[in-house]
Formats: structure tokens, C-alpha cells, sequence
């Protein structure tokens, strides 16, 4: 894994700078309330939180094109957010409520929106990496220009459509990123009590596949190793995996009690919050001053607000309804 | 009769534990492997405290590779080891379809006789949780289609407990779906559990008008029906099939021989069912002993919607069965001719 960061002003311009704090605290601050929420019962089934990851889906998915498809996990209420998915009708979906991004038919594991080409939302681990394969296929055939990205665990590298998918987009060339979250656990395994070879990029290099580990709690790194797996995907050079090293800070789902890990190993990560560590290095640089940071709070408190009160006004779909898109209504 | 002392209060999941724990003691060759089963605690913490008494050898944590280990598991019971593998849910055990439908219950077939597969596989089922359509399928009736496993459905403590050693001793592949809505459930059941079998379906509940046949967490509902049945004067026998595979036909066909009218209620999907075989078993056998038609309750056919409202509507539901029964015991139309 690299050790030196990119300088941000090689990164970014004040603008982008400030507007990369804005997305992570979007992210922090509607994934805090989404747990007051669940907690509430409002929000019911499974919930997987992102909080300590966000530097990843924000180093990279700002950097791909509006028209990029994008496939994530059960854990992908940023990624959504990122691509821009409204948070309304994220909190609608968590809610239940047909206003919601999925009709409230998938909740908080199976956020979808054709329109910003978010390709899901799904939880069975490992299953998103053919369907992006499958995607980048398409765009391969139909010569759009187009890239995707995929999302998706270490865990999820034991699974066989990991191999079956990185093998097959390297054999055909296909214009996919892979981006590993690699955040230790897979809900109680450790990396190294489930993958013999615990260097990962490894494994995508036997399948061909350029490859490279950075740091997932910087987002300069991030973002810096995001664009340059994306310019060569998009110029045709076949897939990419990208590592990023990170840690989940919250239980795996609301369930979890936590037993397989030291609570001063989680305090030792929460050290490297990638929000915190951002927003006191834009400080450091006279990005932002108190005042502004404040009014950032404010303006993506409001927009939460906004998120939850949209969700709560809205409305439960007809139970008559219920046999609805099973088979397509042409 | 055991007195009071005799008797105490379990939940399924402690039940299921104590079934796997007694089997890890009884037999050297057993041994539990799965995802998170051993420093997570599984993932219904039904194999919590397992890892600390048995270790790591016989406790084994597996990686996300369901086709894998299941298969290991399938081979590790080829070469003489009596392993126990959980799966998370049903959901993933489609990753491992090939392994169990492709392998294990083909060997001893296509090896004229000469390779048993004794291999037990546990793994969580069911809907109601609001998890959606990914995380919600029952697909246990499914299995039971498949000549060379067989196919369990403990819905009691008794059940949950004492299903895995006849299944483990049973010298072919035996699958256990174990319903995730039942894992906090309480019964008072005896000090000791006493030994189950793997071959007969039980009746729960003795009546004479109707025979309710179901199994897993439906049974529940079946008796929450059927207590609303009595209050209106009508006695439903309650059946729980227990086995879905090999299926004890003769006691529900005897039993509707004497109520001579039958209601299936099945969580999974009516099209090509579970249900769909019994209700053709009672026609072929007991047709002309029935006074209404076989009726089936089943799930919506649809792939399970998040939200509650939605997705309690996918499910059968107690008021359902009262409803259908009492129409069926009126004759057809819910309106008492006599
Ligand atoms: C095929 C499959 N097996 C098991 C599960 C249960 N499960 C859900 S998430 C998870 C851990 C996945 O870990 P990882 O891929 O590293 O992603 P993370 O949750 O850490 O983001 C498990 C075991 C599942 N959803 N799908």
C-alpha cells in the first residue's frame, strides 16, 4: 500500500476541495440519523452502515461520468448518495414508502435508480460483480464510452463470482473497475482467517488485471488512484482492482455484538476518521474557516431534515398492488 | 408425570445449540463448519460458546464460499467425518445448489450404491423480517422436490433438538431448515429432551371437522387458527409434516380420512410446491373419502417486498386460514346452506 499521500492542491481546486467535505459529512451526518431511525423502528430490516468508509465511494465516484454505471452492495446507502440518488428517496426506501428509490419494495439493502444509473443494492455477496461485468459487457458491444464500477467487500473475494468475473472481464477486456472495500471483517472474519493470500491485489494480478492498494481512509489517495483506474478503464486497457484500505467504525448490521474484534482496535481506527482528518486538513489550509464549516453542518443538517420529512410524508403502496413487477407490464 | 422441577424454558435457538453441542460431544468425527459460527457466534448465536468449549478444529469458521465449504463438508463425510455444515440462510445455499443437488445426492446413486453421503446441512429459512427479497426465501419445498437428500423442518424445541442426531446418523445427506422467525421462540420443555425421529409427521392438535397440514413456523399460525375454530364450533386437526422429504403420507392421509377435508398452509410459492404434492398425494389416495376440495394457502407469488404492510400480505396469515376453513366447512360459498 502507498505511504505518501498527493498534495491536495495538485488534486483539487478550493471549490472541489470544500465540496468533497460537503459529500462525506452528507454521508456521515444522513447515515447517523438513519440509525437514530432504525432505532425508532421507522427503519426496519437489515441496516449496514459505511461510517468510517467514506473515503472511499467519495475519492471515486465523483470522478466517474454522470452515464457510468455504478453496482454496489447491502451497504451502499453512500455510493447511492454519491451517484445521486436523492437523499429523500433513499430515507423513503429505508421507510418503506413508495415514494422511495425502490418503491419501498427493496429497502435499505436494494436501493436502485435507472436514472442515475445505479445499478443496486444487492445482497447476496459477490453477486454484483458479474452483473458489472455484464454491464461493461454491454457497453463494450454497444461502443457507449461508457465505464462501471463495482463496489464490494474482502470477504466477498472468497466467493466464486469473484474469480468467474475478474477472470472474464480480464479475458474480454471489459471496461470495469473493481474496487475492493477492504475493511478487515467480514462481519466476524478476519481477512486472515479467510483468505490464504491476505495481499488481495495479488489475486487480481493472476487474473491480469492492473491493480493497486491504497490507503481508503485518505481521501487524496483515494481520489488520486480513482482517476487514474478510471482513465485507464474508460481508454480501453480492460478491467482495473482497485484495494482500498479502510474499517468499518459500526457494528457489521444493527445485530452484531461485536465479539470477534478489541473495542481498542476500533478506537484505534477511529483516530484516522476520514471525515475528521479531511476536514482539519482543509482547515490547515485555510480552505475553510469556522464559520463556513458551520454553515456546511447546517446546510447538510437541512438536508437530512428535508430526507426525513419527505420520508415521513409519505404514503404506503396499495396492497392490491402486491403482484406488481413480478413479470414486466408492457 | 414429571413434576414442575422437572421442566424449564428454552428458546429455539438454545435448543438447536444444545442439539449441536451434545452431538459434538457424543461423536469424535463431528465437527461444525460454517460462516461465523465460531468468534462471531453464528449468526443467530445458536453456535455461541461452541468455539471456546470445542476449538477451532471442530468449530471452523469458513470464508464467503458457500460452493466450497459445502462441498468440503460433502467430501469430509465421503471420507469418514461426520461434519455439520450451516449455512447462513437458504438464500446462499443457492450458491452451493450444484454441490448439494449435483453431488450430494447423486453419489451414492451413480456409484451403484458404493459411496453413502452422511453429511448434515443446517441452515435458516423463512420470511417476516422486512429483509426483503433477497434475504426471505423458503425454498425448503423446493428441496424436497430432489430424489437423495432428505429434508427436515423442526418447528419445536423438541424438534430443533433432537432432529440433528438421527440426522447425523442417517448415512445420507440430510438437510435441516430451521425457520429464522422461531429462533426466539419459548417453550417449556423437559429437563431432558427426549430422542426424535426423522420419519414421521406429527399430529399437534387432535380435531374432527378439517385437517390443517403444515410445518415450520406456519404451524404456529395453524394453531392460532385453529384456537379461533373451536370458539365457533368447528375442530381443525393440526399436522406438522416434520419431514418434507421423504413425506409421511399415511399420517395425513388417515388423518383426512377422518376429518375429510384438508387445507395446506405452506410459506412457500403455490406454483409446483410442496403444497401442490400434497394435495395431489391426498387426491390420488383419498379422493373419494373428501367432502370439499383440497385448498391450499400458500405465499404470494412474488419475490418478497421490504415493506411490512407488503409484505405481511405475501404471507398466510391465521385470519386467512379461519376464513378459508370456515368457507370450506360451509360448503363452497361461506354461506350455510342447511
Ligand atoms: C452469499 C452470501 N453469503 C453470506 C451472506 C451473509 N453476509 C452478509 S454480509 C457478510 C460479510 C461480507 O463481508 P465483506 O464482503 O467483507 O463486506 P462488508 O460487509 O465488510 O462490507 C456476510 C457473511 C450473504 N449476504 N451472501
Amino acid at each position: 500500500m502507498e505511504k505518501t499521500s498527493p498534495k491536495l492542491t495538485e488534486l483539487f481546486d478550493r471549490d472541489t476541495a470544500v465540496e468533497r467535505l460537503r459529500q462525506m459529512t452528507l454521508l456521515r451526518r444522513f447515515e447517523e440519523k438513519s440509525a437514530e431511525l432504525y432505532s425508532a423502528t421507522k427503519i426496519r430490516g437489515f441496516l449496514h452502515l459505511y461510517v468510517g468508509q467514506e473515503a472511499v465511494a467519495t475519492g471515486i465516484i465523483p470522478y466517474l461520468n454522470p452515464d457510468d454505471g455504478v453496482v454496489a452492495t447491502y451497504r451502499e446507502h453512500c455510493h447511492a448518495l454519491l451517484k445521486g440518488v436523492s437523499a429523500a428517496s433513499i430515507m423513503a426506501e429505508m421507510y418503506g414508502k413508495q415514494e422511495g428509490c425502490s418503491r419501498g419494495r427493496g429497502g435499505s439493502m436494494h436501493l436502485f435508480d435507472a436514472a442515475s444509473r445505479f445499478y443496486g443494492g444487492w445482497a447476496i455477496v459477490g453477486g454484483g460483480m458479474p452483473l458489472a461485468a455484464g454491464l461493461a459487457l454491454a457497453d463494450k458491444m454497444q461502443h457507449t464510452g461508457r465505464i462501471n464500477c463495482v463496489f464490494f467487500g474482502e470477504g466477498a473475494m472468497a466467493e466464486g463470482e469473484f474469480h468467474e468475473a475478474m477472470n472474464l472481464a480480464s479475458l474480454w477486456q471489459l471496461p470495469v473497475l473493481f474496487v475492493c472495500e477492504n475493511n478487515l471483517y467480514a462481519m466476524g472474519t478476519r481477512l486472515d482467517l479467510s483468505e490464504a493470500q491476505t495481499d488481495l491485489s495479488q489475486k487480481a494480478a493472476s487474473y491480469n488485471v492492473a491493480s493497486r492498494a491504497v490507503d481508503g481512509m485518505d481521501l487524496l489517495q483515494v481520489t488520486e488512484a480513482a482517476r487514474q483506474a478510471i482513465s485507464h478503464v474508460r481508454s480501453g486497457q480492460g478491467p482495473y482492482f482497485l484495494e482500498c484500505r479502510t474499517y468499518r467504525f459500526r457494528a457489521h448490521s444493527m445485530f452484531d455484538a461485536e465479539l470477534y474484534r478489541e473495542k481498542a482496535e476500533v478506537e484505534q481506527w477511529k483516530q484516522r476518521d476520514p471525515l475528521l482528518s479531511y476536514g482539519q486538513l482543509l482547515q490547515k489550509l485555510g480552505c475553510l474557516d469556522d464559520a463556513a464549516l458551520e454553515q456546511l453542518e447546517a446546510d447538510v443538517a437541512h438536508e437530512v431534515d428535508e430526507a426525513v420529512r419527505y420520508a415521513e410524508a409519505g404514503s404506503w403502496e396499495a396492497v392490491e398492488d402486491l403482484s406488481r413487477f413480478v413479470y414486466s407490464e408492457t | 408425570m414429571a413434576d414442575d422441577n422437572d421442566k424449564r424454558t428454552l428458546s429455539y435457538r438454545e435448543a438447536a445449540g444444545e442439539g449441536l453441542r451434545e452431538a459434538l460431544n457424543r461423536d469424535e468425527r463431528v465437527f461444525l463448519m460454517g460462516e461465523d459460527v465460531g468468534r462471531y457466534g453464528g449468526c443467530f448465536a445458536v453456535s455461541k460458546g461452541l468455539l471456546a468449549e470445542f476449538g477451532p478444529e471442530r468449530i471452523r469458521d469458513t470464508p464467503l464460499s458457500e460452493s466450497g465449504f459445502v462441498g468440503i463438508g460433502i467430501g469430509a463425510a465421503v471420507g469418514g467425518m461426520r461434519p455439520i455444515v450451516e449455512i447462513m440462510t437458504v438464500n446462499f445455499s443457492l450458491l452451493a445448489l450444484d454441490q448439494i443437488v449435483n453431488h450430494a445426492a447423486t453419489l451414492l446413486h451413480m456409484s451403484g450404491g458404493q459411496f453413502n453421503v452422511p453429511v448434515v446441512i443446517r441452515m435458516s429459512t423463512g420470511a417476516g423480517n422486512q429483509l426483503a427479497a433477497q434475504h426471505s426465501h423458503r425454498l425448503e419445498g423446493w428441496y424436497a422436490h430432489i430424489p437423495g437428500i432428505k429434508i427436515l423442518a423442526p418447528a419445536t424445541l423438541e424438534d430443533v433438538h433432537g432432529m440433528l442426531q438421527p440426522a447425523l446418523e442417517d448415512p445420507d445427506p440430510v438437510l435441516i431448515f430451521e425457520h429464522s422467525v422461531l429462533y426466539n421462540l419459548q417453550q417449556e420443555v423437559p429437563a431432558e429432551f427426549s430422542a426424535v425421529d426423522i420419519s414421521t409427521a406429527r399430529i399437534h392438535r387432535v380435531g374432527s371437522d378439517v385437517t390443517l397440514i403444515t410445518y415450520g413456523a406456519s404451524l404456529y399460525k395453524c394453531l392460532d387458527a385453529a384456537a379461533t375454530l373451536t370458539e365457533q364450533g368447528i375442530e381443525a386437526e393440526v399436522i406438522d409434516l416434520r419431514v418434507l422429504r421423504p413425506l409421511d403420507e399415511t399420517t395425513f392421509l388417515n388423518s383426512v380420512r377422518k376429518t375429510r377435508r384438508a387445507l395446506i398452509v405452506d410459506e412457500g410459492w403455490r406454483s409446483g410446491s410442496l403444497s401442490a404434492e400434497i394435495s395431489a398425494r391426498i387426491m390420488e389416495q383419498a379422493f373419494y373419502d373428501l367432502d370439499a376440495p383440497v385448498e391450499r394457502l400458500c405465499s404470494a407469488e412474488v419475490p418478497m417486498p421490504y415493506a411490512q404492510h407488503m409484505e405481511q400480505a405475501a404471507l398466510p396469515q391465521p385470519e386467512a386460514i379461519v376464513a378459508m376453513i370456515k368457507r370450506m366447512v360451509a360448503g363452497g360459498d361461506g354461506v350455510d346452506h342447511e
